[in-house]
C-alpha cells in the first residue's frame, strides 16, 4: 500500500464549559497517504477542529488529546512550540475557508507572499519575488505582476483563494489541509480551484485533507471520505462509492439534497438517531 | 395581471467615473402564486434586483409594478405589507440584542396589528418553532432556527410576495431541506408568490416554476424548470453554467 504521511490515532478535542466538558472531536483515527482524503459533515461535527488539532492550532482552554499524531513517524504532540512552527507551513499547510479574513488587508499581496516565503527560507528579496511570481503562475493567475502589487480587497473571492493556495504551496509542504476552500466561491471558479489542487496532489505527491460540507463535491473530487457526526467518524468509504453509503446519517444527508433529475414535492428530512453520536468512531486507518 | 412586473430595470452604484451598472435592462414578470428563480454567479446582479424592488438600492430606473401598481421611489407603507424579504445570512439579519418576541412584536406593531400576542404565537407555530423559542436571543438559536425566525418576521405583515435572497446558502444540507420544505408548505398554505435568488441550480429546480439566468447584470435567458431539468439551454452562457454545476 502507499506510504503513510500522517497517522492520527484516537484524537479528542475538548472544551471545558459551564456545563462540564464539551467534546468537539471524539476518538478520531485516520491515516493519510499520498491521496485526497475528504472529511464531510454538518457544521459543528468537528471536521474543522480535526484539521486544526493536527496543526496544534487549538488554543487554551481547548484541550487536545491523542494516542499519537505522527508525521513521518514523529509524534507532533511531543514537539515544542518552536519546533511546531517549523512544521506549520513548511511541512503541513492549511488553507482557510474565507480568503477575505485570512489575508492582511493593509499589505500588498506580493509583500505577504514574500514575507511568508522569507520567514521559512533564507533567500534574497529578488529570489523571493521571482519564486512568488512562479507560484502565482502555478495557480493559473494570468497577470502575476499586477496581482503582486494589488491589495486583497481588489481581488475577487476566487482570486483570493488562489492566492492563499499559492502562499501555502511555496514551502512545498507534504500535506495540505484545505478547510472548505471552495465554499465561498461560484461553481465555475470552484472547478478551477479544485483542478489546481488536484494537479498539485498528482505532480508533487502531496497528501490532501479536504474538509467540506458538500457531499457531491467530495464524492467527485476525493479518493477516500470520512463522514463525521457529533465529533465522531460514523463511516469511512471510497469517494466513488459514497452514493452507496450504508450509514443512515450519510444516507439521510444524501437524500436531503434536491435533485434536478429526480423532482419531488418535498425533500426528505434527516431523522437524527441519538445512537449515532454514542457509537464509537470508525477508524479511517489503512 | 402579474404579481410583479419588472420592465427595463437598471440599477447602478456610484457616480460619474466610478459608476458601476449592476443591473442592465432587466425585464421579467412573475404571476400571482408563481415561484420565480434568479440564478447566476456572484456579482451578476441577482440580489441587486431584489434590493431595488424593496428600495434598498437607491439608484434605479425603469418600471417596477406590484399588481399593476407602479412603485414610486418613495414607497408607501402598504407596499411593505405586500412585499417582504428574507436575507441570505441569518446570523447578520437579526438584531443580536432583541429576543425573538421583540423582533416579531416590533414588526407587528409597526404594521398596526392589535392582537400582537396571539400573532407572535401563531407565527412561531407556522414556522415550526413553537413557544419555547419565544424569549430566546439570536445567539441561543442555531442557523436553521434563526432563518425560521427571519421567515416568521417576513410573514408577520401577511405579505403576498416574498423575496428570498439565498435563504439556505448559509445552512447545512440537512437544515436546507427543512427550510425548503417549510417554504413550500407556506407557499401552498398562504398562496404566496416567491422571487428567489440562488446560485444553486438544484435548489431553484426544486423550488421554482421558471427562472432567469443572469450574467454581468443582464438577463441572458428566461426558461422553465422543465427545460432546466433537461439541461435544455439556448444561450451559451447558460450551457456553461449547467456544465459547471454538474
Amino acid at each position: 500500500m502507499m506510504n503513510t504521511l500522517l497517522d492520527v490515532e484516537n484524537l479528542w478535542v475538548k472544551f471545558p464549559s459551564r456545563h462540564g466538558i464539551f467534546d468537539a472531536v471524539r476518538g478520531v483515527s485516520f491515516t493519510l497517504g499520498r491521496e485526497r482524503l475528504g472529511i464531510v459533515g454538518e457544521s459543528g461535527s468537528g471536521k474543522s477542529m480535526t484539521g486544526r488539532a493536527i496543526l496544534r492550532l487549538i488554543r487554551k482552554p481547548g484541550i487536545v488529546e491523542a494516542d499519537h499524531i505522527k508525521l513521518d513517524g514523529i509524534d507532533l504532540q511531543t514537539k515544542s512550540e518552536k519546533e511546531m512552527r517549523a512544521v506549520r507551513g513548511q511541512r503541513i499547510s492549511m488553507v482557510m475557508q474565507d480568503p477575505k479574513f485570512s489575508l492582511n488587508p493593509v499589505m500588498t499581496i506580493g509583500d505577504q507572499i514574500i514575507e511568508a516565503y522569507r520567514l521559512h527560507n533564507a533567500v534574497s528579496k529578488g529570489d523571493a519575488y521571482r519564486k512568488s511570481i512562479e507560484m502565482l503562475e502555478a495557480v493559473s493567475i494570468s497577470s502575476p505582476e499586477r496581482v503582486m502589487r494589488a491589495y486583497p480587497h481588489e481581488m475577487s473571492g476566487g482570486m483570493g483563494q488562489r492566492i492563499m493556495i499559492a502562499m501555502m504551496l511555496i514551502p512545498n509542504p507534504e500535506i495540505l489541509i484545505a478547510d472548505e476552500p471552495t465554499s465561498a466561491l461560484d461553481v465555475s471558479v470552484q472547478r478551477q480551484v479544485l483542478d489546481i489542487m488536484d494537479k498539485l496532489v498528482k505532480e508533487r505527491g502531496m497528501g490532501l485533507i479536504f474538509i467540506s460540507h458538500d457531499l457531491n463535491l467530495v464524492a467527485d473530487f476525493c479518493d477516500r471520505v470520512l463522514i463525521m457526526y457529533a465529533g465522531r467518524v460514523v463511516e469511512v468509504c471510497d469517494a466513488d462509492k459514497l452514493h452507496d453509503a450504508q450509514h443512515p446519517y450519510t444516507r439521510g444527508l444524501l437524500n436531503s439534497l434536491p435533485r434536478l433529475d429526480a423532482p419531488s414535492k418535498r425533500l426528505e428530512v434527516l431523522q437524527r438517531d441519538p445512537e449515532w453520536s454514542e457509537a464509537p468512531s470508525v477508524s479511517g486507518r489503512i | 395581471m402579474s404579481m410583479l412586473e419588472v420592465d427595463g430595470l437598471n440599477v447602478w452604484f456610484g457616480k460619474h467615473q466610478q459608476r458601476v451598472d449592476a443591473v442592465k435592462n432587466a425585464t421579467f414578470a412573475v404571476a400571482r402564486g408563481e415561484s420565480f428563480g434568479l440564478v447566476g454567479e456572484s456579482g451578476s446582479g441577482k440580489s441587486t434586483i431584489l434590493r431595488a424592488i424593496t428600495g434598498l438600492a437607491p439608484d434605479w430606473s425603469g418600471t417596477l409594478s406590484i399588481e399593476g401598481q407602479t412603485i414610486s421611489k418613495r414607497r408607501p407603507k402598504s407596499f411593505y405589507k405586500q412585499v417582504q424579504m428574507v436575507f441570505q445570512d441569518p446570523y447578520a439579519s437579526l438584531h443580536p440584542r432583541h429576543s425573538v418576541d421583540q423582533v416579531l412584536g416590533e414588526t407587528l406593531h409597526l404594521h398596526g396589528f392589535q392582537d400582537i400576542d396571539n400573532r407572535v404565537v401563531k407565527l412561531l407555530d407556522d414556522v415550526g418553532l413553537g413557544q419555547k423559542f419565544r424569549f430566546r436571543y439570536p445567539h441561543q438559536l442555531s442557523g436553521g432556527q434563526r432563518q425560521r425566525v427571519a421567515i416568521a418576521r417576513a410573514l408577520a405583515p401577511e405579505p403576498e410576495l416574498l423575496l428570498l435572497d439565498e435563504p439556505t446558502s448559509a445552512l447545512d444540507v440537512s437544515v436546507q431541506a427543512e427550510i425548503l420544505n417549510l417554504l413550500t408548505d407556506l407557499r401552498a398554505a398562504r398562496g404566496l408568490t416567491y422571487l428567489m435568488v440562488s446560485h444553486d441550480l438544484s435548489v431553484v429546480g426544486h423550488m421554482c416554476d421558471r427562472l432567469a439566468v443572469m450574467k454581468s447584470g443582464e438577463i441572458v435567458e428566461i426558461m422553465s424548470v422543465a427545460a432546466l431539468r433537461k439541461m435544455d439551454a439556448r444561450h451559451p452562457y447558460t450551457q456553461q453554467l449547467f456544465e459547471a454545476s454538474l
